[in-house]
């Protein structure tokens, strides 16, 4: 089994917007274009042109609805792994294969380590893991290591790219640990939430909860109707004196 | 806090002891060079940088800079590299050698298939260039491509806009002289109430997507999402409203009603800028009633309340009258157009009562809608203290800004009666003063035009000649009965029948009666059918297995094609190649040059103009060519006027890239405003910049011209703006734009079908051209609830299109098909129970005119009374080069199978679009569901027999390990 290094004081991660996220899957293809040439490339499909066509994918839209009628939503949810401070795919690990890096936080994956054995995708508890059949490894989100620290890409590039993709801006990239962050300060200000924290797993990614929806007219300050005017020969009559000039 | 870390520190190092051998490589390098283009994954037209690394592509990103999209990328152009290398993709020119629809082809020669084209489309064009129909699909060169047919002398030439939106363009040009999505936008930073109404989500999906996201975070700001299905952007609405389908117009005038009942209109704005004081004549019976008082030099006019006399209406200092009835000089009366409005809409039949039971939504909803509208356009208003000048000369400090904005398209454009409900949202834009002011919708330069009259279509009798070209566009916009298309007898003269007294004001042509009527001989026939980019043997042909009938369909008594020769241009293998005689392998769109030109679909935001180009970044590793290329090669052959020097040598001997840099349409006026001049100093007009592509590419491969900050509202009449449009080439004269409220142009088609004038309609069609051609807005129920009985087929039936997929491009891309690889039919839980439905069953759907079965979804966010599914996800076995097993073929279905090209027997053979544009009426169609039989396949109905793989196509390999090559290559130089 593998053990988990002492809480990392930077903990990068990603903080996913619900009240924006349409679920256009801009973040899920985005992230395949790149990882899969990047840092575990590839992200192998099976049966691409197929009946049964599967890939790896490090992050997914889930779409689903949520209440009846007028309380009735639909839900884009994006997921992908959440770097957990108690990740319990690194505890499984039998080869060390998974580890947590100290330095920010951030889950990953030594391939060469890797038996295939999948003990971590049973463990992780929202299905983060992703098996690469082809390469008999298990593969996963690096939240783009090979982009965020890369001095051959431009600073603002330096970002995950599902992130620098996502057309809502529903998708933020920071250090979590660090309470005076962007990042931190939206988690507080939109009360952020971990997915799932009945697990322990202390996820380090956090999602904001949609906005109340502004249904009403008073949410925007408007009366529930206009008042109308008597009659509509009286509406009429009453433009006669209007004296505008053009 | 130095002691903590320091042990913190050794821990570290500890750690990364035990942790020996996962050194990440955190900043390898990537790519070799980063090139910038345009996508072309949908119609978006975003800015991308395109990572290379040994001749591949690495990756593809938005371009940050880019006013388009800003950085950001959606799924399509995100799944970029996977269509460019798609097994689909066409090898060679093919040459037909089975059967049409067989797939039978062999490859020839580039050579053998220009000779070919140039042979048979030479024959026509030097005896009756008519018997040439060029329709070009999702074509985003139409300013080449129409361009080239009225060159070449035919007036049957139109892209895809009849199928998709002609309702919205026309009703705005006609309106306002502008339109949603290319030519306006709302004003996303500043508006404060956004309502959208039946948006296809992978439309201008970027921008809206953009525009939402900081939207949706401004306090006390609202977005309302009207549409029969709650997913993708109504899923973040803050009020989704359900609305029955076609009924939109009965909404939106039921809004006005609201309004005007409570005097809550912007009184000033109406009098400055639109027709709203214009007197109207009455005088029943007569041919001049409904049109316009003028005087003697021509000039509409208004009454002036202050010296109780006509005047000038576009007049300046006129204090014109809203109400009234008005003796003019010749002793008729007339009334302003204000005044017809506001009797017709107070009527009780809009008041939101009467119309709450069609539209399926509740009166108190519609009440209180209207009154978030007022709230916010007139109690919220903003201002900015930005002086201007008008048209007139006058300067005033500040602009206000009514913060209400619109965004419309699919979902009031795929009806019959879709171009009265967007000229009912225009009216209810108009009305509440939010068109270009702050917070508003507004243009995207070059628009406003001028409306009434912007360039009409060109092939009326005498005008098609042999061997000559059109004397203008085959497309543009009559103003009256006497610029229809149409024989002395009424016959139309367009083979689509579009600009004919079927549909007089398609300005977008007809693309999806093309095949039905050339199979029909009707109104006469044709030679060759040469498509490009359309894919009318499946998902964008109506009455899709009727259509690969006629397209395959051999003439018993000669045994020849009825359609006698078809050439089409594609990328790839899609369901409409295997009916091609002759088949021109397009390249994709990172192996070419194209234009996204002002003259076209322009990419300008409200802030500025832009335009942009596409450049190869890779280059082709087949024997295929781009299709403006060959164009302009065919047109050299063919000795095409434009196209060919005096002495017949090419004019533009470096193909479309030299054509989009050279070609003048006007002075001054070429493919590209950027950089022009001949030094590259001009921007708009100037002499052509030889050096001009590669500023572009310099400049990210697009030009941004940001207006001064008086110049960006009211633009219509912003004298500062209207002299910047002349001098830049947009308008002719800096003449204000009035917004027509009463539209004349409808009022003279309805004036002709009531007998007047020289040009009158057939007698089938008078009563559908008066009753249709209403100069204020109207509603109608869709035809095709007229022709399916309601209670035999008692459910809408309408598709929407996936966030991720734009046609039938995307439902064979590696990553994208695992998005979405089938469709199913899905409907709310009560409307499953009612039909003993669950979730997965089959169910057989059925129109007036046939069956298909399909797989059912069930979901809470759908109007119960409507069906629908994704659209263009079900393919063709065999073709796009997918194996034979896939679920596209198994499962995924076309609704268009059951969607009829023409109304019922007794309206004659009459299109199922709208008669006012002929847009395709996609979304009137009614069905009813049955439980399929137990025991009868699971598998979508109907099949066809698989087309044969076409030439060269391998069987795609078991696994695709993309990008595995560029991992290997960096752990070579890390060893």
């Amino acid at each position: 089994m593998t053990s988990l290094p002492p809480e990392s004081r930077k903990k990068l991660g990603l903080v996913i917007d619900l009240d924006t996220c349409v679920g256009c899957h801009a973040c899920a293809v985005n992230c395949k274009e790149w990882n899969t040439g990047g840092h575990m490339a590839p992200l192998t499909d099976l049966q691409a042109y197929g009946a049964k066509a599967t890939g790896v994918w490090f992050n997914r839209i889930h779409s689903f609805e949520a209440g009846t009628g007028e309380n009735g939503r639909t839900v884009h949810f994006p997921k992908s792994c959440l770097h957990c401070e108690d990740a319990p795919c690194v505890t499984v690990c039998p080869t060390g294969a998974s580890f947590k890096r100290a330095e920010d936080g951030i889950v990953l994956v030594n391939e060469d380590k890797c038996i295939g054995c999948k003990l971590c995708s049973w463990a992780c508890p929202y299905g983060a893991r992703e098996y690469d059949a082809d390469a008999g490894v298990m593969k996963k989100c690096t939240l783009c290591i090979d982009r965020i620290y890369n001095e051959n890409l431009a600073p603002e590039d330096r970002v995950p790219a599902c992130v620098s993709t996502c057309p809502a801006r529903a998708r933020h990239y920071g250090d979590l640990g660090d309470p005076d962050s962007e990042v931190s300060k939206l988690v507080r200000d939109r009360g952020g939430q971990d997915l799932m924290p009945e697990m322990g797993c202390k996820p380090v990614n956090k999602y904001l909860p949609p906005r109340p929806p502004k249904t009403r007219a008073a949410a925007i300050g408007a009366p529930e109707a206009l008042a109308p005017a008597a009659k509509v020969g009286t509406a009429i009559l009453s433009w006669l004196d209007k004296r505008l000039k053009r | 806090m130095g002691r903590m870390g320091g042990i913190r520190g050794s821990i570290m190092a500890l750690w990364d002891r035990i942790r020996r051998g996962d050194e990440v490589d955190t900043s390898p390098k990537v790519g070799d060079e980063v090139k910038t283009t345009t996508c072309y994954m949908c119609a978006c037209r975003c800015g991308i940088r395109v990572t290379l690394q040994d001749g591949k592509i690495r990756f593809i990103q938005g371009n940050p800079d880019h006013p388009v999209n800003r950085g950001v990328l959606c799924a399509k152009g995100s799944a970029g590299i996977m269509n460019h290398y798609s097994p689909a993709r066409l090898r060679a020119p093919l040459k037909r050698v089975g059967p049409r629809g067989s797939g039978e082809f062999q490859e020839i020669s580039w050579e053998e298939a220009l000779a070919t084209a140039t042979e048979w489309l030479s024959a026509i064009r030097k005896s009756d260039p008519r018997k040439l129909a060029f329709f070009t699909g999702r074509d985003q060169s139409q300013a080449l491509t129409g361009w080239w047919a009225s060159q070449f002398g035919t007036p049957n030439y139109a892209a895809h806009g009849g199928f998709c939106s002609v309702n919205m363009a026309a009703a705005g040009m006609y309106t306002i002289g502008g339109s949603f999505w290319e030519f306006g936008e709302p004003d996303w930073s500043r508006t404060r109430y956004f309502l959208m109404f039946g948006v296809a989500e992978d439309h201008s999906s970027n921008p809206i997507k953009l525009g939402l996201g900081e939207l949706k975070g401004r306090e006390g700001t609202k977005f309302v999402s009207v549409n029969p299905v709650r997913t993708g952007y109504s899923a973040i609405a803050d009020e989704w409203i359900g609305i029955r389908p076609g009924t939109d117009g009965l909404f939106v005038l039921s809004l006005v009603h609201e309004l005007l009942a409570a005097g809550k209109v912007d009184f000033e704005y109406l009098v400055r800028y639109t027709n709203a004081p214009w007197l109207v004549i009455e005088a029943p019976g007569t041919p001049e009633d409904g049109l316009f008082a003028r005087d003697s030099d021509g000039c509409v006019l208004a009454w002036d309340s202050e010296r109780a006399a006509p005047a000038d209406a576009q007049a300046a200092d006129i204090v014109p009258a809203l109400v009234g009835r008005f003796t003019l000089p010749d002793g008729r009366t007339a009334v302003p157009v204000f005044e017809l409005l506001a009797r017709r809409y107070l009527a009780e039949e809009y008041a939101p009562d009467a119309v709450a039971e069609r539209t399926g939504v509740p009166a108190a909803t519609i009440r209180r809608i209207a009154a978030e509208l007022a709230h916010v356009a007139f109690s919220q208003a903003i201002t900015l203290d930005v002086p201007w000048t008008d048209w007139a000369g006058r300067r005033h400090e500040q602009i206000v800004g009514r913060p209400v904005s619109v965004h419309a398209m699919r979902g009031i454009s795929a009806h019959s009666n879709g171009f009265h409900t967007c000229r009912a949202i225009h009216i209810l834009q108009i009305l509440l003063g939010s068109i270009d002011c702050p917070g508003g919708f507004r243009f995207k330069p070059p628009f406003p035009k001028p409306v009434p009259g912007y360039g009409k279509p060109a092939g009326r009798p005498g005008q098609v000649r042999p061997g000559e070209p059109l004397p203008g566009s085959p497309l543009g916009y009559p103003m009256g009965p006497e610029d229809l298309l149409v024989e002395a007898d009424g016959t139309p003269c367009r083979i689509d029948k579009a600009f004919s007294w079927e549909h007089p004001l398609a300005a977008h042509g007809m693309l999806h009666m093309v095949i039905a009527n050339a199979w029909n001989r009707d109104p006469y026939p044709i030679d060759t059918l040469f498509l490009f980019m359309a894919n009318m043997a499946w998902n964008s042909a109506m009455n899709t297995s009727r259509t690969m009938e006629m397209l395959a369909d051999v003439d018993a008594e000669t045994g020849e094609y009825r359609i006698p020769r078809i050439i089409y241009a594609d990328a790839y293998y899609s369901e409409t190649v295997p009916y091609a005689d002759l088949v021109l392998p397009d390249t994709t769109y990172l192996e070419r040059h194209d234009c996204i030109s002002l003259l076209d679909r322009p990419i300008s935001d409200a802030d500025a103009a832009a335009d942009a180009i596409r450049r190869p970044v890779v280059e082709p590793d087949r024997d295929v060519r781009p299709f403006q290329d060959v164009l302009i090669e065919l047109g050299v052959r063919l000795g095409l006027p434009g196209l060919v020097e005096a002495d017949g040598r090419p004019r533009y001997p470096g193909g479309f890239k030299d054509y989009m840099v050279r070609h003048e349409r006007a002075p001054g006026i070429g493919m590209l405003a950027g950089w022009r001049g001949e030094s590259g100093d001009r921007h708009g007009k100037g002499a052509p910049n030889p050096r001009q592509l590669e500023r572009y590419i310099e400049n990210g491969c697009f030009w941004h011209h940001a207006f001064a900050d008086d110049e960006r509202f009211l633009r219509m009449a912003n004298r500062g703006y209207l002299e910047r449009a002349v001098a830049m080439g947009f308008l002719d004269k800096a003449q204000p734009v009035v917004f027509q409220i009463y539209s004349e142009p409808l009022q003279k088609f309805r004036l002709a079908a009531r007998g007047h004038g020289a040009v009158r309609p057939p007698a089938h069609l008078r009563d559908r051209v008066a009753a249709c051609f209403d100069p204020l807005p109207i509603w109608y129920r869709p035809f095709e609830e007229d022709a399916a009985d309601p209670a035999r087929f008692p459910l809408h039936a309408i598709t929407q299109r996936p966030m991720q997929m734009y046609h039938a491009w995307h439902s064979q891309n590696a990553w994208l098909r695992q998005i979405t690889g089938s469709n199913k039919l899905y409907m709310h839980p009560a409307t499953a129970r009612a039909h003993g439905l669950a979730e997965d069953d089959w169910v057989w759907v059925e129109s007036r005119t046939g069956r298909i079965k399909a797989q059912v979804g069930v979901m809470e966010g759908v109007n119960p009374d409507v069906v629908w599914t994704w659209n263009a996800i079900g393919k063709r076995r065999g073709s796009w080069n997918l194996a034979p097993d896939s679920p596209e073929f198994t499962r995924g279905f076309l609704l268009n199978h059951v969607i009829s090209e023409v109304l019922p027997a007794g309206s004659g053979t009459q299109s199922n679009s709208d008669p006012v544009t002929g847009q395709a009426a996609w979304f009137d169609l009614r069905v009813r569901i049955e439980k399929a039989p137990a025991g009868e396949p699971k598998t979508s109905a109907p099949q066809f027999e698989a087309v044969a793989p076409a030439p060269g196509h391998e069987t795609p390999a078991d696994v695709l390990r993309y990008g595995a090559a560029f991992r290997a290559e960096r752990d070579k130089g890390r060893r």
